[in-house]
């Protein structure tokens, strides 16, 4: 059974259709790339997977055990203040809370756990700095590893390297690369198209109401992959 | 020097001798605790104006209770609580601005308040203490619901600690990942409007909102960190309540400062003195820096 399957979804803001007619599934250690231009519904499409926004029609089904509250969540904006005062070992440790279930405290295990996380992202050093004074790559990684920390199968990720310079870009995408090859399902939004096509093997783009779901090997052949592609190349040369 | 130790020590251990003195220490310090710690997630999640908004609610509701012959603070806190649901509701669907749809409950209830004092019992001294409270005018039974209120609000804050900086740091995530996150928000709301209506009582209206807010922005200048910034700003209060009150007692002659009065000025004085070391922090910081740099 699929870990994941969206059966013809439908999602609209008060009355405005966003997506409608979507269908497609996510199976155990996939790393799913989910494109499309600006608007075209990604980040709405990211709140139907976690619950935070009820589809219009249609259903999202989660198989192998997983539900919405187990999935590892990095947001495309968040809400965090500018000013929020919290060290970095407060904010990756708020990601275990849905451990917590009826209990008030964190246990040695779920400290432990926030703790190999960090290592694993190589932030465990700065681990008593505030997350406000980090520098973009460096809060990136530690909301990715509160992600980590709420998850143990699949990771949701809306656009984790957007506004990162190139090198950190790469840095980030290995990392995820490397926590995909672990075993843990990777869904990540981007808008970059040629990045996707390189590390992910399932792709959807979503293109006004129509969209592509299929292997990264078909989308590159498809009539909207072979068109976004070239576009971005020719783009690559004159820029 | 010596002399001046032991004459503070007078002063101070003086100040205990009197039994409205000790119960306006006892119910104050553990008012001031509540505030700080519930102003932390207030102050951070922009929420600061709602708890001015709240106080000028509970003075309305006081003065109609008052009015009406109800018992004040039974009436007080659900009404107080019930507002507090409505403010944090406006704030997050933004029809109406959430500041003055804070400024338009504040006015009103305020509005509501005079008239209900008024038109029964004329102005009178009344007002002035819910105005500005009546800190050493506190009966025995006025410090025992502060001291089980206190302690509930203290005793929830830290069992709810974590869910708390969860909701207040992100609340996406924190939904996303399945906490309720409406409900924390809720548990925030009714502790606030609690720790609100029972500081009305000794600070007034007008100053309950400064016990929230002093605090936690002067724990901000100096803080790295989400549980450094509650420790210090729940000691800050604690300190300043005590020194406004000893200032208000020590200088009584020929005027006195009344002792609401006393810990604003101590708060403001504090906050001035960290936002100096943090300025003089960065400045240093960013000296080094262009040092190292060049
Ligand atoms: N809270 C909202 N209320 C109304 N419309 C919204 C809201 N959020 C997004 N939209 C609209 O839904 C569409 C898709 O937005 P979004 O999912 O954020 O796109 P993407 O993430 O792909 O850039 C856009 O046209 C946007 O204007
Ligand atoms: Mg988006």
């Amino acid at each position: 059974m699929a870990l994941l399957s969206c059966r013809n979804l439908s999602m609209a803001y008060e009355g405005h259709t966003v997506i409608s007619g979507l269908s497609f599934s996510v199976e155990k250690g996939d790393y799913l790339c989910i494109v499309g231009e600006n608007g075209s519904g990604k980040s709405t499409l990211v709140k139907s997977l976690l619950g935070l926004k009820k589809p219009a029609a249609g259903e999202i089904v989660f198989g192998n055990g997983l539900s919405a509250n187990g999935i590892g969540y990095l947001p495309q904006q968040t809400d965090i203040q500018k000013d929020f005062p919290a060290s970095v070992r407060e904010v990756v440790l708020s990601g275990c809370l849905n451990k917590l279930r009826g209990r008030f405290f964190f246990s040695k295990k779920e400290k432990a756990r926030a703790e190999e996380t960090m290592s694993l992202l190589g932030i465990a050093d700065i681990r008593r700095d505030c997350y406000r004074n980090l520098s973009g790559g460096q809060q990136q990684r530690v909301l990715l590893a509160r992600a980590l920390c709420a998850t143990e199968s699949l990771l949701l990720l809306d656009e984790p390297v957007s506004g990162l310079d190139p090198l950190v870009t790469k840095e980030m995408y290995g990392m995820i690369q490397r926590i995909n090859k672990s075993g843990i399902t990777v869904i990540m939004v981007s808008h970059d198209i040629p990045s996707a096509v390189e590390y992910a093997n399932r792709i959807l783009h979503l293109h006004g109401q129509s969209f592509f779901f299929g292997r990264t090997e078909e989308y590159i052949k498809s009539d909207l992959g072979s068109r976004f592609l070239s576009a971005e190349r020719k783009e690559r040369k004159n820029g | 020097m010596a002399e001046f130790f032991v004459s503070l020590r007078d002063s101070v251990f003086g100040m205990f001798s009197y039994g409205f003195m000790v119960r306006a220490l006892v119910g104050g310090l553990l008012i001031s605790l509540c505030s700080a710690l519930l102003g932390v997630s207030l102050v951070l999640k922009r929420y600061s104006m709602i708890g001015d908004g709240l106080s000028h609610v509970s003075f309305g509701a006081m003065a109609v209770a008052m009015a009406a012959g109800l018992a004040p603070l039974q009436f007080a806190i659900p009404i107080v609580v019930l507002a507090a649901f409505l403010l944090l509701r406006l704030n997050e669907n933004s029809r109406v601005r959430g500041d003055s749809a804070v400024a338009l409950v504040s006015t009103s209830a305020l509005a509501i308040g005079v008239a209900a004092i008024s038109s029964s019992t004329g102005v009178n001294t009344d007002v002035y203490s819910y105005m500005f409270g009546s800190l050493l005018g506190m009966s025995k039974s006025d410090v025992l619901l502060c001291v089980v209120f206190s302690a509930i609000i203290l005793v929830m804050f830290v069992l709810f600690y974590n869910r708390i900086f969860a909701v207040t740091f992100d609340e996406n995530f924190t939904r996303a990942t399945g906490t309720n996150a409406g409900l924390y928000d809720m548990v925030i709301a009714v502790l606030t409007a609690v720790t609100i209506v029972l500081g009305m009582r000794m600070m007034g209206a007008m100053l309950i909102s400064s016990l929230i807010i002093f605090p936690v922005l002067s724990a901000l200048q100096l803080c790295r960190s989400y549980r450094s910034v509650v420790l210090v700003s729940a000691a800050l209060s604690g300190v300043c309540f005590f020194a406004g009150i000893w200032i208000s007692y020590h200088f009584d002659d020929p005027y006195s400062i009344p002792p609401g009065a006393g810990i604003v000025l101590i708060n403001l004085l504090v906050f001035l003195l960290f936002s100096a070391v943090s300025f003089v922090r960065r400045h240093k910081k960013s000296v080094s820096g262009q040092k190292a740099g060049g």
